[in-house]
Order: C-alpha cells, then sequence, then structure tokens
C-alpha cells in the first residue's frame, strides 16, 4: 500500500470527472419545474431609492414573480449576518450596519441588488428585469479609503460617523515607542496593499427548492462551507430551522475564500422557492462575479521598524486603513485584524510590535478573505520593510534576515503580537532556497542580462503565515462567532469498504485523493476502497468548511482520530475472534493480529463480524463499525518558508518577466507531493498576479472601472515563469500528523518576492519600493523619471 | 441577447438583399465583436445575416503583386497560407497573433476591418500596406476606408467582399498587447514599397488606426531606426486609459516603430 499511502504523489481522482466535462457543478442541477432569477442590480455607486416600479416586469411573459426589499422585510427576513466581531481601542464594539438582502432605501455600491426577477426562463427574466423601473436620487460616492475618510466625505451609512467601522490595536504600545526612542536606526515604509477580484473559473451559482408536503427547503450553492451557510442563512436570515433546512455544495469549481462567505442571492433563491412553490435558479454572470462577489485586500499602510546598530530589529510600529467596502461580508472584520496583526512577527525575533488598524466603509464592493486573507498583506509589508531595513543599515538583504530569524532551538516560540508559534526551521528553508535559486551566481546573470539590454533584479520573502484555523476558544475570545473545530465520520461497510464523511470541502484542492491516501495509509486497504464524501448537510456531520489551509490539519486531524477509534474497537472485535486480549492485538497493514502469532483477521472480517453479530461481545460492544471524531485544534498551524524571485525588465516598455520563481517551503508533513507542488505553483500564480498584473480600479464616482477580463488582468500561463517548488519541513508538534497546510503559502509568499525583485532590478533608478501592481506603465515611469546616475562620472 | 431573426445567404446579392430590406438588420463576419455584444444586450438588430455561407468571400489569391484576401477569410487562414507568408510575412505573422486560437479560427479580415476597433491589428496592415478595400459595390482606399473610432466609410448595408494588399519590399508589424484584453494597446506596421514608405499606428489613436507622417518623412529619407530618433508623437489625439496613458502610448509608438523597423530589415 505504501505508493498509495503518505508521502506518494497519487494522481487526482477526481480529475477525470473535472477535465472530461463531468463533474457536477450547481449549475448542472436543474430541478423539475425550475424557474429562473435575474438580479437588478445598483447601477450607482451611492444612491437613495425614491421608488420602485415592479408593475411592468410582473406583467411581462413568463414572470412568476418579482420582489423587492420591501418584500422581504414585510416577512420579517433579516439581513445579511456578520460572523466576526472586532472591537474598538476602547472596547467598543465595531459598527455594524445592517445588510439587507435586496436594499432598502438606499443602495451602496454599483452591483448592490435591488430587486429579484423570477421568470420560467432565463431569457424571459432577463427581459423583464430591464421592466423594472428604479428610482434613483444620486449620492456623492466615496469608494476609496481616501475618499471615504476626507472631511464632509459622504455617509456610506447614515449611522456610522466618518466611515469607521473599527479603531483597533494590537500590542505594546508603550514597549515599542520605547524601542524607537532608543532605535540606531529606522526604516520606514508607506505602501498599498492592491484590491483583487477572486474571478474563481466557476461564476456563483445557487438553486433554492421548497417541499410544500415536508416543509424542507434545499438549497444548492457554490460554497467552501455548506453548514456554515445552513447556520448563518437559517438562524439569521430566513429563520428556518436547521433540521428543515439541507444545504448542498456539490462540485465547486475554485472559491479562494470567495465562496466561504453567505450571500444574498443564496437566500433570496431559498426564500422566494416558497413564495414561488417552485425551485429557483441563479447563475452569475461574469460581470455580476466582478460586481458582487467579495473582493480581497485594499489596505493602506504606513510601517516602521526600529533596530540596533547590528541591523536587530528592536521595534515594529505600524498603521493601516483597510477597505471594508459597502457592507461587511461575513468574516471581514477579522481579515485586516486578528489574521493580518498577529503575524507581524513573521520569522522575525521583532520583541516589541505594535498595530493599528482602521476598518473603513466606502462605497465598493464588500471586502472579504481572499487566498491569505491578511497573512499576505502582512507579509508584504514586513518583507518590503525588512529589505528597507537592509538599504537603512548597509546590509545585505539575507544577511539582515539572518540575523533577525527566530533560532531553530527557540520553539516555542512567544511573539509579541499573541501567536505562540510551534515548530520551524527558518535557516534551513532559506538555505535550500538560496542554493536551488542559485542566489550567490546571480550577479552573473544580471551581468548578462545587461548585455542583452534587459534590467534583471533578484527578491528574497522568508515568510511565515498561520494556518488551520483554530483553536475554538481562542477564536471566540477574539470575536469570532463561530467554533473552528472540524469533524470526520468514518463508515466501515460491513464488506470492508470505508465511507468518510468529512466536514471539509473540497473545490480544486484535491481532497478526494489526498484523504483517501491518509485513510489507505491508515487503514491498510487500496485507495479505491475507500471514498471520501464531503458538501452536503445531509449526509455529512456539522463542520465548518474549507478555508486558512485547514483542510487537512484540522480535517485531516478529525479523520486520524475518527480512525483510531474504529481500530480500538475493531481490535476488541478482535480479541473476541482470536480469543485474544485486546491489549495484544496489533493493527497493522489491514490486519488485527494477535502480537508474536500468526492469528488474524483482515478489516474485512472484523467490518462483517460488526454488522453479523452472530458470534460477538454484544454484552460488553454495540455492533456496527463507524465513528465520528471532532477535532479542535490546540493551536494554529504555522507554515513558512523562503520565495525567491527573478525578473528581467524591458526598459524601452516597462514589461516585467518573471524568468526564475524558487518556493522552498515548510508545510509541515506531506500526504502527497504532486498536489502540494500544485497548491504551491497555484498560489505564487495568484501571488505573481497581485504583484504584476491584477488591480481593482473604481473611479472616483465608484464605478468599477476594472469590472470585466478586458481590463482586469488575470495571469495566463504565458505571465508565468516555471515555478521551482521544493520542501524542507519541520513537523507540526499539535497535531497527530504534523502537518501544517500549504493551500496559500504561495500566495502569501511570493508577492515580497517579485517585488523586492522588481525594485532590485531598478536599483539604479532612485527607488526603493514599488507598489502593487508592478505594471509595465507603472515601471515605464520610473526609469522614465529616474534616470540612472551614471557610475564613475 | 434579445430575440432576432437568423439569415444565412449563399451569395453576396442575397446577403445585399437582406441588409437592404431592413435598416435594423445586422452583417456578421466572424462575430468576434457582435456576439458579445449582443449576449451583453449593447446591441438589439431585428435580424442578423451571417456571410459565412457566401463561398465566394473566402480565399486568398495572389497575382501581380497583389495579394488578395476575401472578406470571410479567417485569420487563421491567412496566418497559415503558404503564399501569403511568402509574400507578405508580415501580414502572415500579424494575423497569428490577434486574438487566440478560438479567435483566430472564427474572426475574419473584412469584419476586423468593417468594425474598426481602435485596438484591432488588421487596420494597422491596411494603412502601412496602402491597401485597397472592396466592397460589394466600390473600391475604397484604406486611406480613406477608416473615418474614426468604429466607424468607416462604409454606407449601410455595405459590404467588405475583399482586400488587396500591393506586395511590399519590406514590411514589419511589432505590437504591445494590452495586459489584461490582449488587443493592441500599441501596434505599429512600418513599410517600404509600391506605396511608398508608410508607418501605420493601431491601438494608440482616439479616432482609431492612422499614418505616422513624421515617421514616414524620417523613414523616406533614410530607412533606418536612426532616422526615427527624437520623432516624437502628439499626445491630444491619443487613447488614455487605465493600463497606459496618452504620454505611455506615445513612448510606445516610438519603441514599437524601432523594433518594426529592426523586424523589417
Amino acid at each position: 500500500m505504501g505508493f498509495e499511502g503518505i508521502g506518494a504523489s497519487v494522481k487526482r481522482r477526481e480529475d477525470l470527472r473535472f477535465l472530461s466535462g463531468r463533474g457536477n457543478y450547481t449549475d448542472d442541477i436543474n430541478r423539475p419545474g425550475q424557474l429562473h432569477a435575474v438580479i437588478v442590480r445598483s447601477p450607482h455607486p451611492h444612491a437613495r431609492i425614491t421608488a420602485i416600479d415592479t408593475a411592468a416586469a410582473r406583467a411581462a411573459p413568463g414572470v412568476a414573480a418579482v420582489f423587492v426589499g420591501e418584500d422581504m422585510a414585510a416577512e420579517n427576513i433579516g439581513g445579511l449576518p456578520c460572523g466576526w466581531q472586532v472591537k474598538n481601542k476602547d472596547g467598543s464594539p465595531m459598527a455594524e450596519p445592517p445588510h439587507p438582502v435586496l436594499a432598502i432605501g438606499k443602495v451602496r455600491h454599483v452591483g448592490d441588488p435591488v430587486a429579484v426577477v423570477i421568470a420560467e426562463t432565463k431569457a424571459q427574466a432577463r427581459d423583464a428585469a430591464e421592466l423594472v423601473s428604479v428610482t434613483y436620487e444620486e449620492l456623492k460616492g466615496a469608494p476609496t479609503l481616501e475618499a471615504a475618510l476626507k472631511p464632509g466625505a459622504p455617509a456610506v451609512h447614515d449611522d456610522v460617523p466618518g466611515n469607521v467601522c473599527y479603531d483597533w490595536h494590537l500590542g505594546d504600545k508603550d514597549a515599542t515607542d520605547a524601542a524607537f526612542a532608543g532605535a540606531h536606526k529606522v526604516a520606514r515604509l508607506e505602501l498599498v496593499n492592491n484590491r483583487l477580484i477572486p474571478n474563481a473559473m466557476e461564476p456563483r451559482a445557487a438553486v433554492g427548492e421548497y417541499d410544500t408536503m415536508s416543509g424542507e427547503y434545499t438549497l444548492y450553492t457554490t460554497s467552501q462551507n455548506p453548514h456554515v451557510i445552513r447556520l448563518l442563512m437559517g438562524a439569521f436570515v430566513l429563520h428556518i430551522p436547521e433540521h428543515k433546512l439541507r444545504v448542498v455544495a456539490p462540485d465547486v469549481g475554485g472559491g479562494f475564500g470567495s465562496k466561504i462567505y453567505h450571500y444574498a442571492e443564496e437566500a433570496i433563491v431559498t426564500w422566494a422557492s416558497a413564495k414561488v412553490k417552485r425551485p429557483v435558479k441563479w447563475t452569475a454572470e461574469r460581470t455580476e462575479s466582478f460586481m458582487s462577489d467579495a473582493h480581497g485586500r485594499d489596505h493602506v499602510t504606513v510601517a516602521e521598524m526600529a533596530m540596533d546598530a547590528n541591523g536587530k530589529f528592536l521595534g515594529l510600529r505600524v498603521r493601516t486603513l483597510a477597505n471594508m467596502g459597502a457592507y461587511l461580508s461575513t468574516f471581514a472584520p477579522c481579515v485586516p485584524t486578528y489574521l493580518y496583526a498577529t503575524l507581524l512577527a513573521g520569522t522575525y525575533t521583532t520583541p516589541a510590535i505594535y498595530a493599528e488598524v482602521k476598518a473603513v466603509f466606502t462605497n465598493s464592493v464588500p471586502v472579504d478573505a481572499y487566498r491569505g486573507a491578511g497573512r499576505p498583506e502582512a507579509t508584504f509589508l514586513l518583507e518590503r520593510l525588512v529589505d528597507q531595513c537592509a538599504i537603512e543599515m548597509g546590509l545585505d538583504r539575507v544577511e539582515i534576515r539572518k540575523r533577525n530569524f527566530i533560532p531553530s532551538s527557540a520553539f516555542p516560540y512567544q511573539t509579541p503580537v499573541a501567536l505562540q508559534y510551534d515548530s520551524g526551521d527558518y535557516g534551513a528553508t532559506l538555505e535550500a532556497c538560496l542554493k536551488a535559486a542559485d542566489w550567490a551566481g546571480f550577479e552573473a546573470r544580471r551581468a548578462e542580462a545587461k548585455a542583452r539590454g534587459k534590467l534583471r533584479g533578484i527578491g528574497i520573502s522568508t515568510y511565515l503565515e498561520a494556518c488551520g484555523i483554530a483553536p475554538s476558544a481562542v477564536v471566540g475570545s477574539l470575536g469570532a462567532r463561530a467554533g473552528l473545530y472540524e469533524v470526520a465520520n468514518i463508515r466501515v461497510n460491513p464488506t470492508g469498504s470505508i465511507t468518510v464523511f468529512t466536514g471539509t470541502h473540497s473545490h480544486g484542492q484535491g481532497h478526494e485523493t489526498t484523504f483517501a491516501q491518509l485513510m489507505a495509509d491508515k487503514f491498510g486497504i487500496p485507495m479505491d476502497q475507500i471514498e471520501i464524501v464531503h458538501g452536503d448537510t445531509a449526509r455529512i456531520p456539522f463542520g465548518m468548511g474549507t478555508y486558512g489551509s485547514r483542510s487537512l490539519a484540522v480535517g485531516g486531524s478529525a479523520m486520524v482520530k475518527a480512525a483510531d477509534k474504529i481500530i480500538a474497537k475493531g481490535k476488541k472485535i478482535a480479541a473476541h475472534l482470536l480469543e485474544a486480549d485486546a491489549a495484544d492485538i496489533e493493527f497493522k497493514d489491514g490486519r488485527f493480529q494477535v502480537a508474536g502469532t500468526d492469528r488474524a483477521k483482515a478489516l474485512a472480517e472484523i467490518s462483517l463480524t460488526a454488522y453479523v453479530p452472530h458470534n460477538y461481545p454484544i454484552e460488553e460492544l454495540e455492533p456496527g463499525l463507524e465513528e465520528t471524531a471532532f477535532y479542535d485544534p490546540k493551536n494554529f498551524t504555522f507554515p513558512g518558508g523562503c520565495h525567491i524571485a527573478e525578473v528581467e525588465i524591458d526598459p524601452d516598455t516597462g514589461v516585467t518577466h518573471v524568468v526564475n520563481f524558487t518556493a522552498v517551503d515548510d508545510v509541515g508533513r506531506v500526504i502527497n507531493p504532486m498536489i502540494v507542488e500544485g497548491q504551491i505553483q497555484g498560489g505564487v500564480a495568484q501571488g505573481i498576479g497581485q504583484a504584476l498584473l491584477e488591480t481593482c480600479v473604481y473611479d472616483e464616482d465608484g464605478q468599477l472601472i476594472s469590472g470585466s477580463m478586458m481590463d482586469y488582468t488575470m495571469p495566463r500561463a504565458d505571465d508565468l515563469p516555471n515555478i521551482s517548488v521544493g520542501t524542507a519541513i519541520t513537523l507540526c508538534t499539535h497535531n497527530p500528523l504534523g502537518v501544517k497546510g500549504c493551500g496559500e503559502v504561495g500566495a502569501i509568499g511570493s508577492p515580497p518576492a517579485v517585488i523586492g525583485a522588481v525594485v532590485d532590478a531598478l536599483k539604479d533608478h532612485g527607488v526603493r519600493h514599488i507598489d502593487m501592481p508592478a505594471t509595465p506603465q507603472k515601471v515605464w515611469g520610473i526609469i522614465n523619471a529616474n534616470r540612472p546616475r551614471m557610475a564613475a562620472e | 441577447m434579445y430575440e432576432f431573426t437568423y439569415h444565412r445567404p449563399g451569395s453576396i446579392a442575397d446577403a445585399v438583399k437582406l441588409l437592404a430590406g431592413d435598416p435594423d438588420a445586422r452583417p456578421m463576419s466572424g462575430g468576434m465583436t457582435l456576439i458579445p455584444t449582443l449576449k451583453q444586450r449593447l446591441a438589439r438588430p431585428t435580424s442578423v445575416v451571417d456571410l459565412s455561407g457566401i463561398a465566394e468571400l473566402k480565399g486568398i489569391t495572389v497575382s501581380g503583386g497583389t495579394v488578395k484576401i476575401g472578406g470571410m477569410t479567417t485569420h487563421a487562414a491567412v496566418a497559415t497560407s503558404a503564399e501569403v507568408q511568402k509574400a507578405i510575412p508580415a501580414l502572415a505573422k500579424l494575423a497569428a497573433h490577434i486574438g487566440d486560437n478560438q479567435v483566430r479560427n472564427r474572426g475574419t479580415i473584412g469584419g476586423s476591418v468593417a468594425n474598426h476597433d481602435p485596438a484591432a491589428d488588421y487596420p494597422g496592415a491596411l494603412l502601412g500596406l496602402g491597401a485597397t478595400v472592396h466592397t460589394d459595390k466600390r473600391t475604397i482606399a484604406a486611406d480613406d476606408f477608416f473615418t474614426g473610432m468604429f466607424s468607416t466609410a462604409l454606407n449601410p448595408g455595405e459590404i467588405v467582399t475583399a482586400v488587396s494588399f500591393p506586395v511590399p519590399e519590406k514590411a514589419a508589424y511589432a505590437k504591445f498587447p494590452n495586459p489584461a484584453s490582449r488587443y493592441a494597446m500599441v501596434g505599429v506596421f512600418v513599410a517600404k514599397g509600391p506605396s511608398g514608405v508608410r508607418v501605420a499606428v493601431t491601438g494608440a489613436g482616439a479616432d482609431g488606426a492612422f499614418r505616422h507622417k513624421a515617421m514616414e518623412e524620417a523613414l523616406a529619407t533614410k530607412w533606418s531606426a536612426s532616422a526615427l530618433e527624437g520623432i516624437t508623437t502628439p499626445q491630444d489625439t491619443l487613447n488614455g486609459d487605465i493600463h497606459a496613458s496618452k504620454e505611455y502610448r506615445a513612448h510606445l509608438i516610438g519603441v514599437m516603430a524601432r523594433r518594426a523597423l529592426a523586424a523589417a530589415g
């Protein structure tokens, strides 16, 4: 079994159906009698709704119903809830303005849902949607942080003064100020973390269905966490008891965070299906995705590092403005706080850290977690700041990192910003990456490129992230309104095959393969005897879903725990059959064996006995072989590593090509090296996208300028180099597998390495930092404005 | 997409008749612009007259120093035509880099020039080579054909039947693609031949493709990149957007012109 178990690069079982068009995505689901919904959205960034006339739409051919916000309010339908409460510096709660499912009174961003038209066909619903007449009184919009914080700025929510959602802080201000007072030198950096639009390949979709006989609702939806949607939508929005609400998230074509949240359209189709007593389907157009999927990032930050005469970091001070968009998306408040400021120690021993974060409402699409969520923002600022420190001190970028690394002997390591790291070896990943990237040989490559008229630069990032979210009590104390354990139910079927029901959700990560490998390893049976089931609240136990690189660290740990229960029970059954003591039974390679003898029973014999308990210790043991385990992690996990990017810039055009990218990551124990490599490469692709290509642009009024693929630059294959991935692992010390997580490290570690390389390439042009994305226009502008000073002149 | 009536005539005469009979009918060549426009409900024609069934609109002939390409000839056909590759390699290469594989196998030269998207590639080639546009009614010199952004000398219902290109002595096209859409953000076509020395710019002009007279004069004097030194492009007639300001486009015109010249030899 070794070749299928832990450590084997087994090909992904799910790919055959994905790649041959036989997946079962939400839009593939068509229920009998199904109607189609089209959402009427605000064309204005900010406006009062003075009237909505739906008469013509209701009279249009094929139309079953038209609903507006007042219709839902009349039935006491709640607003979309926020799942995390952050407190202000003074302990008061954040501003949490209502988020109606369909706008009531006001629209606050382009794309804000105003009405829904439900008709026999999608074309009829579209036709009728054009007949919904909404009268708006346009208001001045404030789409950006700068606009929303100006004195006299328009109020996005009438009752939120100054548009401030919260003004939060973390760390020891006095100790940090003292560190700066005694500093030899201070490095300072102002930077923007650019706003991104996720663009999963599959647009969001939802089908609501109501069974008039049983009173049960079913929602099929593109979600990363169906139980969370069931809880939020059932309890807070539609008031449907959970036993009458089933949420199914079938095959989902990419999420990257954007499909964690409870969205208006899910509530609309579910509620409407009972109103019209027929199933109702909605599928986003790509244009709708741009203006309604939660966006990511969008910070403006000032950061300073105090150093002693040896370049040791003494203190870090950070002030960040974070754009929340028009409403609080489900987990938005925790992203620029507990997933951000807690990461500011990074891989370094900085003893004093103080961070202040002001979250701001603007007339833009809500912003929430996007691959990395807070950690890419923290990593980008820290790694870019460390490069500034090197410049200030006249030290090499590698040397200053080495001087400040947390030594591998210091674990567990308590940071000044709440987290306690369990394991890591930053020197090891650094050295391995320097070698793999041939850092030492770079100057020769730079000279060779120069001879070709190209500016070549190299950049490095020695990042750390926290994932495997998270100990429930810890996140609860920080404002989470949810527990973050995970659950697995393992059913050994009578003939010995195994069905595993997991609370995590796979939307591209390859869980059906990785988890099956894990179980094959654990039970000593072939992978094809194991089925992994996820994504349906009617089948799986109450789990929390997939995000924050948690599936293996938390969900896999629950699986191991449940498997151990199965094995413990199996030993008792085997002991009975083999007339031995349970303590003498060993389980290995799928067999329960009396230690030191050749007497053994296969797993299938044990399971058959458990379900046909004719010869069975029925007084002491229940029949059956099925166990459930809930696993609440003891700590976050802390993947880290080193990313090195090499770029070449065409000085005539400003075009930057990433020519080499090398990653050496510590993701803990690796189950499937091929899948880990793919996850890291995908993350790096998104990181290169953020660094060089992608950015969301609103005009000053709040119209979305980058509202389609014509203007939003998604990375393409030819924008990317070969991405070399290596690992140098230390084991997580607090989960049974020693795993840490790999889903986000690529997106977290890579942007500062790429920008560092761009800045290095332009070092003779008088720049120390470039905000992302480093587009050709921006790079050419820098080259054009800062002609290099001629050496020796 | 709104409902419309679909026609697929088999001859130019039938197509012209259908278009003449309905002022709100739209001809469709490859549909690479029209179909997305219809899907986004930005156009509402009563009928669409699909020209793909008209055999006489397809094909490439090379004779007497002229390459004549039927209006319904796809970019892929031009790109892979051995005759075009031999006669005007710059034209085959330009066609090979329009859009992606799907677009190249649907999109046509007639559709491209009749649409005159300011970021399309072909208008640069037509102006740069001094081509002639053939319609069902007349012939129009390329210099008179492009009249503004998405605007041409074509009358309503008039169909581009072919484009003929005089074979140049030297020619090349250099394109800087828009990072997001991959349309030409700046494309420069340079040529020397029977139509004289020509430099045509696409992607950058606020009124669509245009000839760069200052560069033409300089290159007519001396066919060399050094002749382009110091020549700037006035920014007032250029496009500016989030990907490229007018200033950046003006700069790129110079860079692409030098690169095209280097490629032309």
